[in-house]
């Protein structure tokens, strides 16, 4: 594995159930299409493509791009809509999974990913709509920020996106699961120690069944 | 009618007042009326309300209007494209109020559709609920959006007919339809003008009725950047 990001990556892609409509966010998430088949899922993009791919060089168009503004390519069948229907899509419980970046999650599985006070960031773009409306929310993040601080915390510092329960966590260092009360740490990636784990993490969890063993 | 239809960005723009409130389609640069957003560079028009998702990139597409201090106040879902918006709004010199661009989107097709706003689940419990009002529907907590209108709409499309009709360009649709039907004048700046017949009745996006001025676009958004194509 190349680095931790497509650690991160390939372990989200298995998350995917087959013939699922999936919405990528920005940066980790975006990989994720390189470890998912084809033919099994329709990526989404919120600006209003269903069936986005990856684009040649030779095949780049500047008005085909994805959320982040990215070319992208058109998978066969692929179909645009305006933004309303959009977002329609994703608020009326359409796509099946958002795979999406995270500033910090709290114990409730409440996420912050877009705002950090006291910086010049004015912007929300799709991500309200996205944690609210997506049928299973995945994030995909660094255990910890740059600064070696926790992501993974008892209670949001940074404005929450939304009150709605995150499902899955994958980090470099754990995977958790939501049980419908709390995270339940159920892997360890890589060559992590759930003292590791422990360490770098003051959400609220509990270790699954043999983790951590041997 | 036919030929009061078609005109150029500075006639389109010229009945535009001081002060009004302009939907502006586009993500970013991308299906943005470059041509009509340039007219507005080169008018003395102040005191500007933009709908639009994001306020263009530093000093390009709406990102020159707000260095001309010609905003005052943009309504969008994403202005960290242009790290000039921030800037200006900490200054004091515009006005912000930030969406959700789902919800930015569905206001802007409820304002085009006669309905006066709408419950939606997004935002709620965040700070982008304060001051709204909030209701319980089947259990669950919902936030109240009012619906946006304009004065003008200056959108972009591929392609229109002489009636009006207007047919989009992959993602470069995005915003475009439902501003085409929420605003009192809609402008539509296209790639190409054809004759009426030539569209496929089934693939017209934009119905002509939505529709009062057709410009033909002379910016166009290339690989390397905005290109004239005059």
């Amino acid at each position: 594995m190349s680095n931790v990001k497509d650690m991160i990556a390939k372990r989200a892609a298995e998350e995917i159930k087959p013939n699922s409509i999936v919405n990528l966010g920005i940066g980790i998430p975006t990989l994720v299409a390189d470890y998912l088949n084809d033919d099994h899922f329709d990526l989404h993009t919120e600006n209003g493509l269903l069936g986005v791919s990856a684009v040649r060089e030779d095949d780049i168009d500047p008005l085909r791009v994805n959320a982040g503004k990215l070319p992208v390519g058109e998978a066969v069948g692929a179909a645009y809509f305006h933004s309303a229907d959009s977002f329609a899509m994703i608020r009326g419980g359409h796509v099946d999974a958002a795979i999406l970046g995270a500033l910090q999650v709290d114990s409730k599985g409440r996420v912050a990913n877009w705002a950090i006070p006291g910086k010049d960031i004015i912007g929300v773009g799709g991500a309200m709509d996205l944690l609210v409306g997506a049928k299973k929310i995945i994030i995909t993040t660094r255990h910890v920020s740059k600064d070696g601080s926790p992501k993974l915390v008892g209670e949001c510092t940074y404005p929450i996106t939304s009150t709605r329960i995150a499902d899955t966590i994958i980090t470099d260092l754990a995977v958790f699961q939501w049980n419908g009360e709390k995270y339940v740490l159920t892997e360890l990636m890589g060559d992590a120690s759930l003292e590791e784990v422990v360490n770098n993490t003051t959400l609220d969890f509990e270790v699954g069944v043999n983790v951590g063993e041997g | 009618m036919t030929n009061e239809l078609i005109c150029t960005a500075k006639e389109a723009v010229y009945h535009i007042d001081d002060g009004a409130c302009i939907m502006v389609g586009g993500f970013g640069l991308i299906g943005a009326p470059l041509t009509l957003i340039d007219a507005l560079t080169k008018s003395d028009l102040y005191d500007l309300t933009v709908i639009s998702n994001n306020v263009g990139e530093a000093g390009k597409g709406l990102g020159m209007l707000l260095r001309q201090g010609k905003l005052n106040k943009a309504i969008g879902s994403y202005f960290t494209s242009n790290r000039e918006v921030a800037k200006a709004y900490h200054q004091g010199q515009i006005d912000l109020e930030l969406l959700p661009q789902g919800t930015f989107s569905e206001a802007i097709r409820a304002g085009g559709a006669g309905i006066g706003g709408f419950y939606t689940k997004t935002a709620v419990g965040t700070e982008l609920a304060y001051g709204k009002e909030t209701k319980v529907i089947d259990g669950e907590e919902y936030l109240f959006e009012k619906a946006l209108t304009a004065d003008v709409a200056l959108i972009r499309a591929k392609k229109a007919d002489r009636k009006g009709n207007l047919v989009y360009y992959k993602t470069a649709r995005n915003f475009n339809p439902m501003m085409a039907t929420a605003a009192r004048t809609v402008i539509a700046e296209v790639d190409e003008i054809v004759e009426v017949g030539e569209l496929l009745p089934e693939e017209i996006v934009t119905p002509h009725l939505y529709v009062d001025q057709v410009v033909q676009s002379e910016l166009v958004l290339t690989k390397d950047g905005v290109k004239s194509v005059v």
